[in-house]
């Protein structure tokens, strides 16, 4: 069981901590009906999701420590969150991720290889496969927000049954951008599907700094649209949650507001050392005891006969093996040409980019190097 | 066929003709409906094409500038108004972060045609902040596009291309000019291509650099200086302010060796140092005079009863002639 008074409440209230939508407790025990919404393939499906992540997180972490990488933002601790609210949608529904999302974007359909290359810093780490609506990862706070608004709007516009989702942090509640788009969505009922992750920390910020409110759910009522707090690491409630904001967009209903209530274990990017503003280890094995997506998922499945031991390490070995050639093909990618810097700033190349294009070819080809 | 418009009827007529033109345009921005807009740019619009082409939007410019990169990303064509040029200020993110960026950053995968229009400049009499002239703003910004209509024709044929331009083009509307004269304007849709700059008086002494409503002076101060010295000044309206017209620019210095740019603008990084730098690097050897500047100070645009100490005058654009010609 939770232990209670623990010094992780903080990082999420001020106070006692305001009650979630939960099916799946720590445990491993269903508490709500899941009305068999949920079926074994689904279960299964959405824990190999998790697993996979989890080993490509921890896979990128390394792979920036030996420098193949650069600059990453690990997202382990946050998986259910990810993986089930990616899952709930439909292959064209507009995504709108942040740097900490590539867990959901892989899940809707960004390839491996791809979120390699966005982390090698090479231009085509942003392009989503032909047909899909993933935005590149959104770097300013919150600024996103107002364009999963306009796409939604233009969804309903053009009568598609569409959703447009995007992902957010704790932190990005203190924005502006934040309020302008629950309140444009309101105004417009757009098929928006506002998706919070609040892992308790604005890189070092803890959420009682952050904000007055104590939930971030609560902020749907002042622009009255649906606001729901689910706990973030149970992949059931937030699959289940963000399949119901689904079908409240498709029957007009408009936009949605989730709090998904998780942690990060891990520092905010590979630059950042969370020691300097929380106590590291503390929380991160109270979090990793306590309330891990996966773990308890893991325990559900094994109770059930779902899942053992041995397909847990076959899977483990197809991941590493699926991850690894995904890598093969990001490090093998051909490596941006120096000109292309100069493509797709407008549709139609203009004078002036042409001619700086041209200077640089005439050093590259001076220097001999290109 | 046509006839005598003032700007605000022009680009009315434009933003009308597109409507009725393709069901993708939208127009949206505050008090642009019912109301018809603060200078009633979009009069009759509302009335026409309803509530949801023609959008009166919360008061947000972020928001307003977001959802409309959203909404171009998903297939519309929508056109912003923000109500001045200082108003922008809170959508300045999106536009330099985003809507200048999408489509660089997704390799041409997704654009963002978006066209935002917005009144700008002083001489209208103004409370604080209605003003004001930071073109350079957006001009440094690659992957926006700048222009700034001069006269009625222009506004229409140049709104027409921006709203069929694939990237997001800053359309700013000399507010001073919005109704201070009229010119025929033809009934059907004609494009001006955005990037080219007009020869408005040819001359052989000394070209002006212009645009916006500072073409006004430019071609008075050329006028008054032919009439007292004989002198015959080059008027060159930019029309486009980023990416520039460089060739036309160029020509122009090789026939009259000397330049005079005005702009209400502050001095300092205006986009007069961006032409003197031009001439420089293709003109130079055709310079018969140091290049000068008439420009706004580089001050916030004072309160409106002095304001036009702050702005060029035609005195000033005929000082800066005769000590270029003179030099």
């Amino acid at each position: 069981m939770e232990k209670t008074g623990n010094p992780i409440m903080k990082a999420h209230s001020s106070g006692v901590e305001p009650e979630m939508f939960r099916v799946l407790t720590p445990d491993g025990e269903i508490i709500e009906t899941i009305d068999g919404k949920i079926d074994k393939s689904l279960m299964l499906k959405m824990y190999e999701r998790m697993l996979l992540l989890r080993t490509f997180d921890r896979k990128s972490i390394n792979l920036q420590r030996q420098g193949r990488i650069g600059t990453y933002a690990p997202f382990e601790g946050q998986e259910a969150s990810q993986v089930g609210s990616a899952l709930a949608l439909s292959a064209g529904d507009w995504m709108f991720p942040t740097y900490r999302d590539h867990g959901a974007a892989i899940i809707h359909g960004q390839e491996l290889y791809r979120v390699f290359l966005y982390w090698m810093a090479h231009f085509d780490g942003s392009i989503c496969p032909e047909g899909k609506r993933i935005l590149p990862p959104s770097v300013p706070i919150a600024t996103q927000m107002v364009h999963a608004v306009g796409t939604a709007w233009a969804s309903k516009i053009k009568g598609e049954q569409n959703v447009s989702i995007a992902y957010f942090g704790d932190g990005a509640t203190s924005e502006g951008d934040f309020h302008e788009a629950l309140n444009f969505a309101g105004v417009y009922k757009t098929p928006t599907i506002f998706f919070c992750q609040n892992n308790g920390y604005a890189i070092s910020v803890p959420f009682e700094k952050q904000s007055a409110s104590k939930t971030i759910s609560q902020r749907a009522a002042a622009y009255d649209i649906h606001g729901v707090r689910v706990d973030g690491n149970d992949i059931f409630a937030v699959w289940l949650t963000v399949k119901e904001a689904v079908e409240r967009a498709h029957k007009g209903e408009g936009p949605t507001l989730i709090e998904a209530v998780t942690f990060r274990y891990g520092a905010h990017t590979t630059a950042d050392n969370p020691n300097i503003y929380r106590d590291q280890e503390e929380i991160s094995t109270y979090w990793r005891e306590n309330r891990d997506p996966i773990t308890r998922l893991s325990k559900y499945l094994n109770k059930e006969g779902y899942w053992n031991e041995e397909q847990e390490e076959l899977a483990l070995k197809q991941f590493n093996e699926l991850i690894d050639a995904h890598l093969q093909k990001a490090e093998g990618y051909p490596k941006s040409d120096p000109l292309e810097m100069f493509n797709h700033v407008y549709a139609e190349e203009s004078w002036h980019l042409k001619e700086q294009k041209q200077e640089l070819n005439q050093i590259l080809r001076k220097g001999g190097k290109k | 066929m046509g006839k005598n418009l003032t700007m605000l009827q022009a680009i009315t007529e434009a933003l009308d003709q597109m409507l009725g033109h393709d069901d993708r345009v939208m127009i949206l921005g505050e008090d642009i409906g019912v109301n018809g807009g603060v200078f009633r740019s979009t009069e009759g619009l509302y009335e026409k094409y309803g509530k949801d082409r023609v959008v009166d939007t919360p008061l947000a410019e972020s928001g307003i500038i977001g959802s409309a990169i959203g909404l171009a990303l998903n297939g519309m064509l929508p056109i912003v108004e923000i109500q001045f040029l200082a108003f922008i200020y809170p959508g300045f993110e999106q536009l330099v972060s985003h809507a200048a960026r999408m489509r660089y950053r997704t390799r041409g995968q997704f654009g963002v045609p978006l066209v935002i229009r917005t009144p700008y400049g002083a001489g209208i009499r103004g409370p604080e902040l209605h003003s004001e002239s930071v073109e350079t703003f957006f001009a440094h910004t690659p992957g926006l596009k700048v222009v700034a209509p001069s006269n009625p024709y222009d506004a229409k044929g140049l709104l027409i291309s921006a709203l069929e331009d694939p990237d997001p083009v800053i359309f700013l509307e000399p507010t001073k000019l919005y109704r201070a004269f009229k010119e025929e304007v033809p009934d059907e849709m004609y494009r001006i291509p955005i990037g080219q700059a007009k020869v408005v008086q040819e001359g052989s002494d000394l070209t002006i650099f212009a645009w916006g409503s500072m073409l006004r002076e430019a071609l008075n101060a050329a006028k008054k200086i032919e009439d007292e010295k004989g002198w015959k000044c080059e008027v060159v309206d930019l029309r486009t302010l980023y990416p520039l017209d460089r060739d036309t620019i160029v020509q122009s210095i090789k026939k009259t060796g000397r330049a005079l740019i005005v702009h209400e603008a502050h001095k300092t990084a205006g986009l007069g140092a961006e032409i003197i730098s031009i001439i420089n690097d293709e003109a130079l050897i055709y310079l018969k005079a140091p290049i000068k500047r008439v420009t706004g100070f580089d001050v916030p645009v004072p309160p409106f009863t002095i304001e036009d100490h702050y702005l060029p005058t035609v005195d000033r654009v005929k000082q800066g002639i005769v000590e270029t010609i003179s030099f």
